[in-house]
């Protein structure tokens, strides 16, 4: 369904020291993206639990952003692996509450993609925009 | 669960409050669930904010606290240590950033801001009430530190962290030490020679044995993390591996390299730059000679590469107004009869080299100044540089000089190979492509990354003295961090919920540290963290089949209530603010306004001003003043009119009704 004009509401999780400063960095810098855009830290992308995800489609997020730490992570070099497989993970899960998958992305941010960070925040909205509230999908869907 | 929770918004005198309509957000909170105060404060960092939430959090038994401000890189420690005093466990508190992440990021939408903030704020009483009281956990460093760079402010930061009693590895790409000083001649202001100062300390590190230096070497690879970093360093085709407790970073700067075609650069031998035209003094000893011939006219045009309104370049380089000033008294000691134009922007002899400029004018040297916009311009005539510029301090008088020789008095900017330390270390660089501090003012030599400190010009243009400074500041808190031989370490790590955990191991698979291990535990086998080792990554987490092991402060429950908190973004009353915005300047009439602001807009003279400057005509404090202009810009009073020259003040200007 295509809502136009439509702002979608995205959770993001970063992480404390990498990719959060390029998220801090986009505010110093005055750099805009969406309003409707929260962030949570947490020490690494691998660490988001795929319920968390659930829970913020259930919450009424329209979409869920990962900013991993990628091959830039201090504790793992499998990093982006583990965090590709908890997106995987949340997919199944979403695809039995036939969510769309769309809804999840993930991208590498490093603690200077003030740049990236807003690119990536414009297009997911666009993306999400033309899914339309998660609201909607859930409960035609239920 | 906590019930007596106290919540602090923060106006950052304006920073956050310019945008985010931060009275309304305390009152609506007031009435938010286990909310027992709820107050808007001008600065929540300040001491006196300080000392009231201790009253509070004393007086009305609060059991959390959350502060909505600025990032929680900044202040964290600053509230946690507020909750300490006043007797509460620090992890019962919650930053909530309500400035890079909220108002200045949404600076374009005040109202979005505000709703925002009030998700925001939500979450983080949420999350505070479900905190726990934590202790925090010891762990052995490593009393060894790399130091990256043998420059003055490596050299002198090695010596130091020596006789402090640590081990010091001081990595140095060159196969020579003492950076852009050991090029240089005489300097200001102690008239030493630059070789014979970085001799010196050559031979100070040398006579160390704590001090591992070693030149042609780079960094190849950084693992681990404070207290325990792995260094991989090539060392002239060698690798070693140092293991260090920690970092500082002190690789110095590149000088600004003139265009093509830049003021003539490049058109002719007769324009070159400050750094080339001290080589050139020093190598002539009788008289200056260019191309055969005596110098007798130089031309100095400062500010080149730098202060400029567009681009990265914006900022001054501090040091070369002075070294340029230096240079000349230099010509007028060593060689007779030369005249020195000097066409300049502003003149920053600041503190005591004032003294050098001085000096120069009582040596006859004539000072020019030009504007931005109206540069100067150098035609070459017969092989010869004609500078042509409109003097400013003559009503724009139009002048052409004929210049032996034009000395382009060139500033700093970041090395080329800024990038590569910044990937290897993780430290964030600015758009001036120099290395970032976490805070200018409060926190000037660390990093985001724990354990990893900048010192000298690597961070932005300073000269030696203050390169010096900076370095020793870092060595000040690397000596502070490893002296113990121990470093405090947040408690926040993995904990196992031995019911649920049926050891499938699989927490213990993507574990690198090897912080978990089956124990056996009431006749079952269950994981065991080791929490010395254990970094509180959270990559065990997902990963355990019955959602068994999760880590402090990032419990499901922490977790899903702030979602949840973000989520109740419907109740603020979107009229209020915009009620404001639109009324803002026809409301309020100048018979109403009150004492101070008559005072503060009496200051102003058809130029923008800084507070400090409003301060020294009002005779008002700056506290003062910066409240006021908050709300005067707010109602469309003022308005803010970008940074002063050297960027250290916003300036304000009345807004023409
Ligand atoms: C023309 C000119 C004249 C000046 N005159 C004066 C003066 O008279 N008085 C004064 O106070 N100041 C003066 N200055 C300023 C002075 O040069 C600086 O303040 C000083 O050099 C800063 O010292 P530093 O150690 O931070 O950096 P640097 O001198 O740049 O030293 C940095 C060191 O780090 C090394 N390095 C860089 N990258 C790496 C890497 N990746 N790995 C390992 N090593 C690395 C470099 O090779 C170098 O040895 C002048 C500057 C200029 C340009
Ligand atoms: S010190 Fe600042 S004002 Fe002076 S020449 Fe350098 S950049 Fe220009
Ligand atoms: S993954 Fe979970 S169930 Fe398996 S051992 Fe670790 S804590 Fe226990
Ligand atoms: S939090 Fe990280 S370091 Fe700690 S046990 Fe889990 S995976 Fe290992």
């Amino acid at each position: 369904m295509k809502t136009e004009g439509y702002a979608p509401k995205i959770l993001v999780f970063s992480t404390d020291k990498i990719s959060d400063p390029g998220i801090d960095q986009a505010g110093l810098r005055k750099l805009h993206y969406s309003p409707k855009v929260y962030v949570i830290s947490l020490p690494c992308s691998s660490g988001v639990k795929p319920r968390w995800i659930m829970k913020a489609f259930e919450e009424g997020f329209d979409g869920v952003f990962i900013a991993a730490d990628g091959h830039e992570c201090s504790y793992s070099p499998k990093c982006a692996e583990y965090t590709n497989n908890i997106i995987v993970e949340a997919q199944r899960l979403m695809k039995e509450r036939n969510i769309n998958t769309k809804r999840i992305r993930m991208a590498a941010i490093c603690s200077v993609c003030a740049e990236p960070f807003v690119n990536h925040m414009g297009t997911f909205s666009k993306i999400l925009s033309e899914l339309g509230s998660v609201k909607n999908e859930i409960a035609s869907n239920s | 669960m906590k019930q007596r929770i106290g919540v602090y918004i923060c106006h950052c005198g304006g920073n956050i409050s310019d945008y985010v309509d931060v009275e309304q957000l305390s009152k609506l909170i007031a009435n938010e669930d286990n909310v027992v105060i709820s107050k808007d404060v001008m600065f929540a960092c300040s001491d006196s904010n300080q000392k009231e939430m201790i009253q509070d959090i004393q007086e009305k038994q609060l059991d959390a606290i959350v502060v909505a401000s600025c990032s929680p890189k900044l202040h964290t420690h600053t509230f946690r240590n507020v909750a300490l005093r006043a007797g509460i466990n620090p992890y019962n508190y919650v930053q909530v950033n309500v400035r890079e992440q909220c108002s200045w990021a949404h600076s374009d939408t005040p109202l979005d801001a505000t709703v925002k903030a009030y998700g925001l704020v939500r979450a983080g009483i949420n999350r505070v009430a479900y905190s726990e009281a934590l202790e925090n956990i010891e762990i052995e460093a490593q009393k060894a530190v790399a130091v990256i760079g043998a420059g003055v402010a490596g050299m002198r930061a090695a010596i130091e962290l020596a006789r402090l009693g640590n081990s010091v590895y001081l990595i140095e790409k060159e196969e020579q030490v003492g950076g852009r000083v050991a090029q240089s001649g005489k300097l200001f202001m102690t008239g030493e020679d630059g070789k014979t100062l970085t001799q010196r300390l050559l031979n100070e590190v040398k006579s160390l044995s704590q001090i591992n230096l070693f030149t042609k070497a780079t960094l190849e690879k950084v693992s681990g993390s404070i207290g325990n970093f792995t260094i991989d360093v090539n060392v002239d085709g060698n690798l070693l591996k140092l293991n260090v407790g920690a970092v500082l970073v002190t690789t110095g700067f590149d000088f600004y390299q003139p265009t093509k075609n830049e003021y003539g650069f490049g058109q002719t031998q007769r324009v070159i730059t400050l750094q080339e035209f001290n080589q050139l003094i020093e190598n002539n000893t009788t008289e200056l000679i260019i191309e055969g011939r005596p110098v007798k006219n130089i031309a100095y045009i400062y500010c080149v590469g730098n202060r400029q309104s567009k681009g990265p370049n914006r900022y001054c380089s501090r040091f070369c107004c002075t070294a340029a000033i230096h240079s000349s008294v230099r010509v007028h000691e060593r060689f007779n009869g030369v005249k020195a134009f000097h066409f300049y922007r502003d003149i920053r002899t600041y503190g005591k080299q004032e003294l050098l400029y001085r000096q120069s004018s009582l040596n006859g040297d004539v000072y020019l100044k030009f504007e931005e916009k109206e540069p100067p311009i150098i035609e070459v005539e017969n092989g010869y540089p004609v500078v042509k510029v409109k003097d400013y301090l003559t009503s724009k008088k139009e002048i052409a000089l004929k210049a032996d020789l034009v000395v382009l008095v060139t500033g700093m900017v970041a090395r080329s190979d800024s990038n590569q330390i910044s990937e290897k270390l993780k430290i964030p660089i600015g758009n001036d492509k120099f290395f970032n501090e976490i805070h200018p003012k409060l926190r000037p030599v660390e990093t985001v990354i724990n354990g990893v400190y900048i010192g000298g010009a690597c961070q932005g243009p300073k000269n030696i003295s203050e390169s010096v400074q900076s370095a020793l500041a870092g060595v000040a808190k690397i000596n502070a961090l490893l002296q113990k031989g121990k470093i405090a370490l947040e408690p926040i790590v993995a904990r196992v919920n031995a019911e649920a955990c049926l050891w499938c191991g699989k927490c213990a698979e993507v574990c690198e540290y090897d912080a978990i291990k089956p124990l056996e535990m009431n006749g079952k086998m269950v994981a065991q963290v080791n929490i010395a080792t254990c970094k509180g990554c959270g990559i065990c987490a997902p990963v355990c089949p019955s959602d068994a092991i999760e880590i402090a402060e990032y419990s499901n429950q922490g977790i899903e209530s702030m979602i949840a908190g973000f989520a109740a973004e419907a109740e603020i009353k979107q009229s209020e603010t915009q009620h404001e915005e639109e009324t803002e300047p026809t409301h309020v009439g100048m018979k109403e306004y009150p004492e101070e602001w008559n005072k503060i807009l009496s200051c102003f003279n058809g130029e923008p001003l800084t507070i400090p400057q409003i301060s020294d005509k009002s005779a008002l404090a700056k506290e003062l003043i910066t409240y006021h202009l908050m709300t005067m810009n707010r109602y469309g009073i003022v308005e803010p009119a970008g940074l002063n020259d050297d960027e250290s003040y916003n300036m304000y200007k009345p807004k023409k009704q």
